[in-house]
């Protein structure tokens, strides 16, 4: 070992890296751990394909010749209606939550915040991994969409538009799990933020349209941001490009940023807090 | 206008968690190219300490300068001066070592070949081998411990902070440590501020040692300089009624002090040889039960003991016998 410590050593100054280079540097590294963790992965898959054959097998005939089955876009077919609901099942809370409350836990998080890097870098590398990881989960069931027929409206510039909506959708949201793993460092804690997942995704147009909706559940669905995207991703397969409803989709996904991604900033700034 | 000469300086540091005062009025310097060895047992205020030298924690009150930057107000450059190794050794158990390393290289700016030709030198130093490539999740202990202190090291650091660096290891991969410690030291020039509840540790590493109890430092100096002052030797006597025979060793002539710790007392002595059978003959007279008395030179442990009141519980290893130490097992 002394032979090899006496070794000249290289002369190097470090230096802060830049914020776009940390938040690529933290990227890689968290895309790098999506394989070696593929276990977390595979209900993310299951499910939405599961409750895609369950709603579309269960309720498709209903829907689709009821009073209200003309009232939904492209009139009346319940698979396309159902896709953007299989989207979001998909990627909403799928998140490395779970990976930062490890790192916290280990004390990497520590070892991270001794570096100069920049500390809004420790939260956007994880969710460059969570914007790939929203891509990835949506191609398995768009492809699961072409397969049984169903035809996107705005063709191969809606997919992308779709996919950029379910990306920035999967970012926001994500923003509840990160602020209850900075604040908490539990993972439990950061189990429980699924209990969010229920009232946000299901107090929506889930299984019929709005109009069929009625009571109190048509009041909350009605101020439900969830609800616009919905219908701007569904607009986007079935309707064409309907502005109206893409914009409105946009808003919703911003409403629920509003709240979200404060909420981890400051968790952020309480965990890196030195006072 | 900072000292060049010193590498870590610290003025009058507080910090307060609520109601509770961890470190009181901490004023340490660290010469440039020195091993520190900051010393106390759990709860001490050593980590807290550290974790405001290394810019993790503010402190109440106090200024501390690391690498001529200030920690408060500068702290980007401290972190751009230093390397850290915290007690709970921070890795990625999903990455390989090679993937922490340029990762960690990476964010301290460096570029890929610049990176690339540190982790070959380190790689040698810290000795990982072909483990590098693998899981870190793989790894046991010491080599965790070891590609955490390369991870320190990437980025060519002036000072580094070593917290408790050898705890829970074994003794083998300690003194492993401690070899990588010393050759960091000598062969790249860099200082290190090294906290540790073990006396050995900072008795075979640290230049200088400060001792810390209860968030304040209560002496500092070599190990030498230290022990020098408890004393050339220390009787150690193990007896059933320590305050009857304080009272008796009062009588002795050439006793330096007496220190009581339990059923132990530690009596400082310019010459034990000449003195151990005169205590001995004391306790004697005094009707004192004797179970053991033992003439050793002093260890940091006896520092503890004259300026705290108290053992090093932590350092409650395997005793380690210094050469020359002798154990009279008392007949009664």
């Amino acid at each position: 070992m002394s032979a090899a410590a006496a070794r000249p050593m290289t002369n190097v100054t470090a230096k802060r890296a830049g914020f776009f280079r940390d938040v690529g540097s933290l990227g890689g590294r968290a895309l790098r751990s999506i394989p070696r963790d593929m276990e977390t992965l595979f209900p993310a898959l299951i499910i939405p394909v599961f409750f895609f054959a369950i709603n579309v097998g269960m309720m498709q005939d209903l829907i689709e010749r009821s009073p209200f089955g003309g009232e939904m876009p492209g009139n009346v077919d319940y698979k396309a209606f159902q896709i953007p609901v299989a989207v979001l099942f998909a990627v909403t809370g799928l998140s490395r939550a779970n990976v930062m409350v490890i790192d916290i836990q280990s004390g990497y998080f520590d070892r991270l915040a001794l570096t100069p890097m920049n500390r809004v870098a420790m939260l956007l590398g994880f969710m460059v991994a969570d914007m790939a990881l929203a891509v990835a989960m949506s191609i398995p069931v768009l492809i699961l969409a072409f397969v049984i027929g169903v035809d996107f409206a705005t063709g191969i510039l809606g997919i992308a538009a779709l996919l950029a909506l379910t990306v920035v959708w999967a970012i926001v949201y994500n923003g509840f799990p990160y602020a209850i793993a900075l604040k908490t460092g539990n993972p439990a804690a950061v189990n429980t933020s699924f209990i969010i997942f229920f009232p946000v995704v299901f107090l929506t147009p889930l299984f019929v349209p709005q109009e069929a909706m009625t009571g109190w559940m048509a009041t909350i669905v009605q101020y439900n941001p969830v609800t616009y995207l919905l219908r701007g991703m569904r607009a986007l397969i079935s309707e064409g490009w309907a502005l109206d409803d893409i914009l409105a989709a946009a808003a919703g996904i911003g409403v629920v940023g509003l709240i979200t991604i404060p909420l981890a900033t400051l968790a952020l700034l309480s965990r890196i807090r030195r006072g | 206008m900072a000292d060049l000469t010193h590498a870590i300086e610290a003025t009058g540091l507080h910090r307060d968690f609520g109601d509770v005062r961890a470190v009181k009025g901490v004023t340490l310097a660290v010469r440039q190219g020195e091993i520190y060895g900051f010393l106390g047992p759990n709860g001490a205020g050593k980590t807290t300490t550290l974790r405001i030298l290394t810019t993790l924690l503010l402190p109440s009150s106090g200024s501390a300068r690391v690498a001529g930057h200030d920690v408060v107000s500068d702290a980007i450059n401290v972190r751009l001066k230093i390397g850290t190794a915290l007690q709970d050794v921070g890795l990625d158990a999903k990455q390989t070592g090679l993937e922490l390393l340029r990762l960690q290289g990476s964010l301290y700016g460096l570029s890929r070949r610049e990176t690339n030709r540190r982790i070959e030198e380190l790689e040698h130093l810290v000795d990982i081998g072909d483990a590098i490539n693998r899981l870190i999740g793989t790894y046991s202990g010491g080599m965790k411990r070891r590609l955490d202190l390369a991870a320190s090291l990437i980025h060519a650091p002036e000072a580094l902070f070593l917290d408790e660096p050898t705890t829970g290891l074994d003794p083998i991969s300690r003194s492993r440590v401690w070899e990588y410690v010393r050759a960091i030291n000598k062969e790249m020039g860099v200082t290190i501020f090294l906290t540790t509840q073990y006396l050995e540790e900072a008795d075979a590493l640290a230049e200088r040692v400060g001792i810390i109890n209860h968030g304040e430092l209560e002496a500092e100096g070599t190990p030498a300089e230290l022990k020098r002052a408890v004393g050339a030797d220390v009787i150690v006597a193990n007896v059933t009624e320590p305050e009857q025979a304080r009272a008796a060793l009062g009588r002795v002539k050439s006793i330096t002090q007496v220190d009581a710790y339990e059923n132990e007392l530690s009596i400082s002595t310019t010459d034990g040889a000449a003195l151990v059978s005169d205590v001995a003959l004391a306790l004697n007279q005094a009707g004192v039960s004797v179970n053991s008395l033992t003439l050793r030179t002093p260890t940091l442990d006896d520092v503890f003991l004259q300026v705290t009141g108290a053992r090093l519980e932590a350092g409650a290893e395997a005793p380690q016998r210094e050469s020359g130490q002798t154990v009279l097992e008392a007949a009664s």
